[in-house]
């Protein structure tokens, strides 16, 4: 019988994705000790790869009490701007660590997305475009996945660490498909229901899958589909996964390391970022939260930026000590800024058109400062740019042409929005 | 309309409550004060100004001496100086009535801000909390470290002296109300004001906290505002709360709520001498003066006002309140009838 190797059809990778970020403990479980598969050795952490690393500023940072400070205004709020490690620029005074790491970073500060609507906001920042009826594009982190994740690696190209509880696959990779959707760690835990369940010992999970290879190879020698052949894959990633279940594992680091980056979830966050990026995953997303400050933005900006500040800047110090600065890709986004204009409430409310973006790593121009605001924040007054010109810098960054195309089903997607291009001044 | 004291010992009259006279500024406000000795009206401004009014005449004197927000103006009862307190963490030292007051004296208070600045009763003392957690106590006349106290894990928001006894009474962000015995900066007792906190988990925050605190004048009831039962971190939706404790007891006596759901915090709170209680709040239903009766868990008199209300001070008289507003506009208010 003719075998149709897997189709990499969408609905052939859903399956896949979900299965891979969902397993559910009895399939898990039945699949744990496929012989074959377990001996897939994790590659070599490679020094060429480029990697993405995301902090998403859930609910839209201030640009005010950040990365573009406009003390003593009549929009600037009770904070001050202090110095940094780069001569003449300037940061809000939440962010002191931050600010003896700004020789690594770079400030985009004349980002203007016109949205001040989460949603679309979120959209336009992660994938460079905007929200169109017709048309899906996919997340940063799946293109990275996608274009930077070497072949047969075990792990996920696409890692979200978010908050709380639960996890599990996302649908953000559009056309892509599911391969490259993001699964999300809640909490910082491992993948859903990757480990064996305690009630089937080890011995009964080894006869299981040896059973079920057995059947398997039987029923492919003669009957081998292009289903089987996806499924099986699955199997396969999936046994991977489970056995690569210590890299989540952040209490794996050195004690001295748990303590510097901060006891707190933010912190433990941080560090599992170093780790899954030192592993070999292409992009990870850390998600912070929550900026949406309508009440109280500056008590609310002391709290989120204080638990923040140190953990992202001990990742940049570790990051450039272990020699992943350059191969790193370092964004710290949010779906919009705030408001200049102080509402009634002490909150700043969705701002789109006047914000900052910082970047770094991977050839970023270390401490350019790119574009302004006018004098109280209220408008770019120099170098314009938006979610699309971003979305190029970053591709670019990490090595990949923007202006190449997507196939998909037989449809050329350009990458990035072909009406825009990089921000040069920032690329090396 | 007359700003003109009204007489000491007149009773108050809740439900009279009308608009004295209103003070213009530049900038939004954020806090005031009466001078308890002169004729002043003191307001803090979000261009980290201090604006003094000379009731009368309306007469304003910009003070400029922080660099950032002033949240906090005590005033020595007997002197002629008042102190500032700044999210700068400085304590400033001020003539009150001098023609253009300028810094008497500053002092680097805290790492972070200074919440509050209280005065001690005999005007030897000053206490002060602010962003690291601290409590410290000076003194007054040369800005001396007499104590720190430590003990609140969290911003402690409010600081205020017993008016009878040596002991000074903090509270902070998690609704943590402790006693501290000024001789020694030792904590005497803790008691705790639970509904005026919680953490949000879908916003990641802690929200609420003591956002100010009274004493009554017979040292007998501590009161404590902030906000309650916050359905939505993000907009600040809860609802404003004074929590009573008997300061003999220890106990939690009351809680003082409202009957409409007002969409934001306490932010100011006093014991009159004609036994009720004031409040104000601001928040997404505007701003309002409350009025409790200590038997009773909900006001007896809500008055809206104009504008979102972010602080208020009851005058020595008795008789006249000053309300600070994001408008711009510092309202004083009389608790008698108006004049036929």
């Amino acid at each position: 019988m003719k075998c149709h190797y897997a189709c990499r059809s969408a609905e052939h990778l859903l399956e896949r994705r979900k299965f891979l970020g969902t397993l559910a403990g009895t399939a898990g479980a039945a699949t744990m000790s496929f012989p074959r598969l377990l001996r897939a050795a994790m590659p070599e952490l490679d020094a060429n790869q480029k990697h993405i690393l995301v902090f998403w500023m859930s609910g839209g940072l201030s640009q005010l009490e950040s990365w573009d400070p406009k003390p003593k205004t009549d929009t600037g709020g009770p904070f001050r701007a202090i110095p940094t490690s780069v001569p003449g620029t300037h940061i809000c005074e939440l962010l002191p660590y931050t600010a003896k790491q700004m020789h690594h970073l770079a400030i985009v500060r004349s980002v203007n997305t016109k949205e001040n609507d989460h949603g679309k906001g979120a959209y336009c920042m992660t994938t460079g475009r905007r929200q169109e009826p017709v048309a899906d594009y996919p997340h940063l982190g799946a293109v990275g996945a996608k274009v930077l994740s070497p072949e047969g690696s075990p792990l996920p190209g696409h890692i979200h660490i978010a908050t709380g509880g639960g996890g599990g696959s996302s649908n953000n990779a559009a056309f892509l498909g599911p391969k490259y959707a993001s699964i999300t760690l809640g909490g910082g835990g491992p993948p859903q229901n990757t480990a064996r369940p305690d009630n089937l010992t080890e011995a009964a999970d080894r006869q299981r899958t040896a059973f079920r290879a057995q059947v398997n190879d039987q029923f492919a020698r003669r009957r081998r589909t292009a289903e089987s052949d996806a499924f099986t894959s699955s199997f396969a990633q999936a046994q991977q996964l489970m056995e690569r279940r210590d890299v989540f594992d952040v209490s794996k680091e050195p004690a001295a390391d748990l303590e510097r980056y901060g006891s707190h979830e933010f912190g433990r966050h941080c560090l599992l970022a170093r780790r899954l990026l030192e592993h070999g995953v292409s992009c990870v997303q850390v998600n912070h939260s929550n900026y949406d400050t309508h009440h109280e933005n500056f008590d609310f900006h002391i709290e989120q930026l204080g638990e923040f500040d140190r953990p992202f800047a001990t990742l940049i110090e570790d990051l450039v000590q272990r020699g992943l600065w350059k191969s790193t890709l370092l964004v710290v986004m949010s779906e919009f800024g705030r408001t200049p204009q102080i509402n009634k409430y002490f909150g700043r409310d969705h701002w789109g058109m006047a914000w900052s973006v910082a970047i770094g790593g991977c050839g970023i121009q270390p401490g350019a400062v790119i574009g302004k605001t006018n004098a109280n924040g209220t408008e770019v007054s120099d170098r314009q740019v938006d979610h699309s010109h971003l979305f190029h810098t970053y591709l670019r960054a990490v090595g990949v042409d923007s202006t190449a195309k997507f196939d998909a089903a037989g449809r050329s997607i350009p990458m990035a929005d072909p009406a825009a291009g990089p921000i040069q001044e920032l690329l090396a | 309309m007359n700003p003109t004291p009204a007489a000491g010992t007149a009773k108050a009259e809740p439900q009279q409550t009308h608009l004295l006279v209103e003070f213009k500024y530049t900038s939004p406000l954020l806090n005031c004060r009466f001078d308890p000795l002169g004729p002043f009206m003191f307001a803090t401004a979000q261009d980290n100004t201090i604006l003094r009014w000379h009731i009368a005449s309306g007469k304003a004197t910009p003070l400029a001496g922080h660099d950032s927000w002033v949240r906090a103006l005590a005033f020595h009862p007997t002197a002629s100086t008042f102190y500032s307190g700044g999210y700068d963490g400085r304590v400033i030292w001020w003539e009150t009535a001098a023609e253009t007051p300028q810094p008497q004296r500053t002092i680097e208070a805290h790492h972070g801000w200074v919440r509050a600045v209280a005065v001690s009763p005999d005007g030897n003392l000053l206490a002060t909390c602010g962003n690291d957690n601290l409590v410290k106590i000076w003194n007054a006349a040369d800005g001396t470290l007499l104590k720190e106290c430590f003990g609140h894990a969290n911003h402690v928001y409010t600081v205020a002296f017993h008016p009878q006894r040596a002991i000074i009474v903090s509270g902070d962000l998690k609704g943590v109300v402790k006693e501290w015995d000024i001789a020694t900066g030792e904590q005497l007792r803790q008691l705790d004001a639970p509904a005026l906190w919680k953490y949000d988990v879908g916003f990641g925050a802690d929200v609420g906290g003591v956002r100010a605190l009274a004493i009554a004048a017979d040292g007998k009831l501590l009161a404590c505002a902030g906000i309650t039962e916050v359905s939505n971190a993000f907009a600040g939706i809860g609802n404003p709360l004074v929590v009573v404790f008997n300061l003999e007891t220890g106990q939690k006596q009351q809680q003082l709520g409202t009957t409409a759901k007002l969409k934001g915090p306490a932010t100011g709170v006093r014991f009159h001498r004609d036994g009720f209680v004031i409040g104000s709040s601001g928040g997404l239903d505007g701003g309002h003066l409350l009025f409790w009766k200590l038997e009773q868990p909900n006001e007896f008199f809500d008055l809206k006002l104009p504008d979102t209300c972010r602080d208020f001070d009851l005058h020595p008289d008795g008789l006249r309140l000053a309300t600070p507003h994001e408008d711009k506009t510092l309202r004083l208010w009389q608790m008698t009838a108006k004049a036929k």
